[in-house]
């Protein structure tokens, strides 16, 4: 098991003028219509606790409303939480003054937004070196910085240029840049590819991805988008009114969906390209025959299966071993859910 | 029915004592405090004489050739620039030149009073709502005020001369610097504040860095409409004493020279005009990164 980077433990958000005085409300079971009705306030977070493990992609989803986009600005305190804990490394962040707070949002982690975020008045290099500056990396320094990661998200030859004058695509480019240039552990995404169009948010998350594949960061990444959170995620976090529902990695939610508000949710993706064969199979022992990795989602697996022996077929992990077997009336049935 | 007719006032006796109270008061505290007023106000007045001095002694071809470049420096525009030194040389060639130098120099001095006072108070309206809920009334006074009302204060503590005048533009000119400003500083967007905070901005880092240079274009709107208002004040400052194109008209008035108060009018319209177009290019400039597109 990898260690835990974030731990969230039993947070909650109120808003309203009182948030203290009704939160023993709250924590006796009082639902958010009932809060709205009786005291004009409105429940946030309800009671989160979410371990981030590091290195790793942690996706939180929710339809809009669902307290997502509040959970992730408690991680760096731009909003602060009614009652809870959240640590990072060990450290408690609510406990931390302005100093150290700010310290904090420096060094070890960076944020990219909906809306971007870009510095309207600032050429594109001088947005990339924003979080260098704010630090006080000398500017030579910060500005070779800069370069290399503009160089990186494909924005070579746009670093004289305004943010303006870049399409959405571009400009969200430039973002991921900005928060990478910080070289911070945890990278805080805000639904960081949800204002773009369905082609470039494909680009942007393979370039995600991709540079996931060396950087290893911790990534708390949140979307309203399924196809996004099960293509991203090592582990997915779902929200509802506030409410963790369910957290697992993609194929415990497909396959194990906890609620028919999930099960919802998860009706109209592509079952064929998420499910994978690590999540259907059954254990055995001495098997002897075709073997295929437990990562093959089914779409590619099926021709295999129908041509294999008793159309059934062994599956590996990481090491090659065989850790159980799987056959095509399962991978049929897993398809139709 | 008389009571209903006739507003039941407070009588005359009353009324003339309570007035009476109000003049002796204000006329003890300036008899305490208008000494040490005005020398709070001596270096400003220095800077002012100064400044008058520099304008007048100063070559008029040499002054021409810097109008011509600060017009130029602000609009990039031809058309303006030639068209500022050229409304330079029909006042001069209508015998307007030291006139126009003193306002010139009042002008300046009080723009640059105006924008050092006005900036930081707009900065701290923006910062707190209570600051604003105190300060906008308090503006809104201040412009609608009749500026004849706020002189009779002015003069009884500082005497009548240039500080007093220049303090009277001030008045009046101030609140759109300082409104502009607030203005601008609340209009900065959300999103790119939140970004500043999350990258662990300081308060100063975020003014300095991000809010004020994103209000710059408001608060240029700000020092525009700044300068035409101490320009409209002119006439009025030179009642208490300011030198200037104020008090040729002021002379026009009184004895009916139609000639010599529309000369010296459309002399101030000039310079106001003048200021204006070199003011606001210079602002839309500064926006011009907003305006582009691929």
């Amino acid at each position: 098991m990898t260690q835990t980077k974030v731990s969230i433990k039993n947070l909650y958000k109120i808003f309203g003028n009182n948030p203290k005085k009704v939160l023993p409300d709250v924590k006796a079971g009082m639902t958010k219509p009932e809060l709205l009705d009786k005291h004009n306030h409105v429940l946030g977070i309800h009671d989160v606790s979410l371990d981030i493990p590091e290195k790793q992609i942690q996706v939180v989803m929710g339809l809009s409303g669902s307290g997502k986009s509040t959970l992730i600005r408690h991680i760096n305190r731009l909003i602060e939480p009614t009652d809870g804990e959240i640590l990072i490394d060990g450290e408690n962040v609510l406990a931390m003054n302005d100093t150290q707070l700010r310290e904090m949002r420096r060094k070890k982690m960076a944020m990219v937004f909906q809306k971007f975020g870009l510095l309207p008045h600032r050429r594109i290099a001088e947005n990339v070196a924003y979080g260098l500056e704010i630090q006080g990396v000398p500017e030579a320094e910060a500005q070779k910085r800069a370069q290399h990661w503009i160089d990186r998200v494909g924005l070579t030859g746009y670093e004289e240029h305004y943010p303006g004058q870049l399409s959405g695509g571009m400009q969200q480019r430039v973002g991921l840049a900005r928060a990478l240039a910080n070289d911070a552990d945890i990278l805080l995404m805000d639904e960081a590819f949800s204002a773009l169009d369905p082609l470039i948010r494909f680009d942007m998350q393979s370039i995600l991805l991709e540079l996931q594949k060396e950087l290893h960061k911790t990534i708390i990444f949140i979307t309203h988008d399924l196809d996004e959170a099960l293509r991203l995620g090592d582990n997915i976090a779902i929200l509802r009114d506030g409410a963790m529902i369910q957290q697992g990695d993609a194929q415990e939610i497909v396959l194990k969906p906890a609620d028919d508000y999930i099960a919802d949710f998860t009706k109209d993706i592509n079952r064929a390209k998420v499910i994978r064969l690590t999540g259907l199979k059954s254990p055995v022992s001495g098997y002897n025959g075709p073997t295929l990795p437990g990562s093959t989602v089914l779409e590619e697996a099926l021709s295999p299966l129908a041509q294999a022996p008793d159309q059934t077929i062994g599956v590996t992990d990481k090491t090659g071993a065989v850790t159980g077997t799987v056959n095509l009336t399962q991978a049929i049935e897993a398809l139709h859910g | 029915m008389e009571f209903l007719t006739e507003f039941p006032s407070m009588g005359r006796r009353d009324l003339t004592s309570l007035r009476q109270a109000i003049d002796e008061t204000f006329r003890s505290f300036s008899r305490a405090y208008g000494e040490s007023l005005e020398n709070f106000f001596d270096p400003l007045l220095h800077f002012l004489i100064w400044f008058e001095k520099l304008l007048l002694g100063m070559p008029w071809p040499l002054f021409l050739i810097i109008i011509g470049g600060l017009a130029w420096l602000g609009s990039r525009s031809w058309k303006i620039t030639v068209a500022s030194v050229l409304a330079f040389v029909a006042i001069g060639v209508l015998g307007m030149w030291e006139d126009t130098m003193a306002t010139m120099a009042i002008i300046s001095v009080a723009t640059l009073v105006c924008i050092v006072v006005g900036i930081p108070l707009g900065i701290l309206m923006a910062r707190s709502d209570r600051t604003q809920s105190v300060i906008t009334p308090v503006l809104d006074v201040m412009q609608t005020i009749p500026s004849f009302v706020y002189l009779i204060p002015v003069v009884m503590l500082l005497g009548i001369g240039k500080v007093p005048g220049l303090l009277a533009v001030c008045i009046y000119a101030i609140p759109p610097i300082v409104r502009l400003t607030n203005l601008g500083i609340r209009l900065v967007d959300k999103d790119v504040l939140e970004a500043a905070d999350a990258f662990g901005a300081s308060p100063k880092q975020k003014l300095l860095g991000v809010q004020v240079p994103l209000a710059l274009p408001n608060i240029f709107a700000g020092i525009n409409q700044t300068i035409m208002m101490a320009l409209s004040m002119v006439v009025i400052a030179s009642m208490i004493g300011v030198k200037g194109l104020g008090v040729p008209v002021l002379r026009a008035v009184s004895n009916q020279y139609l000639a010599l108060g529309l000369m010296n009018g459309l002399a101030i319209v000039a310079l106001a005009i003048i200021f204006d177009r070199v003011t606001q290019s210079y602002g839309k400039r500064l926006q011009a990164y907003r305006g582009q597109s691929k």
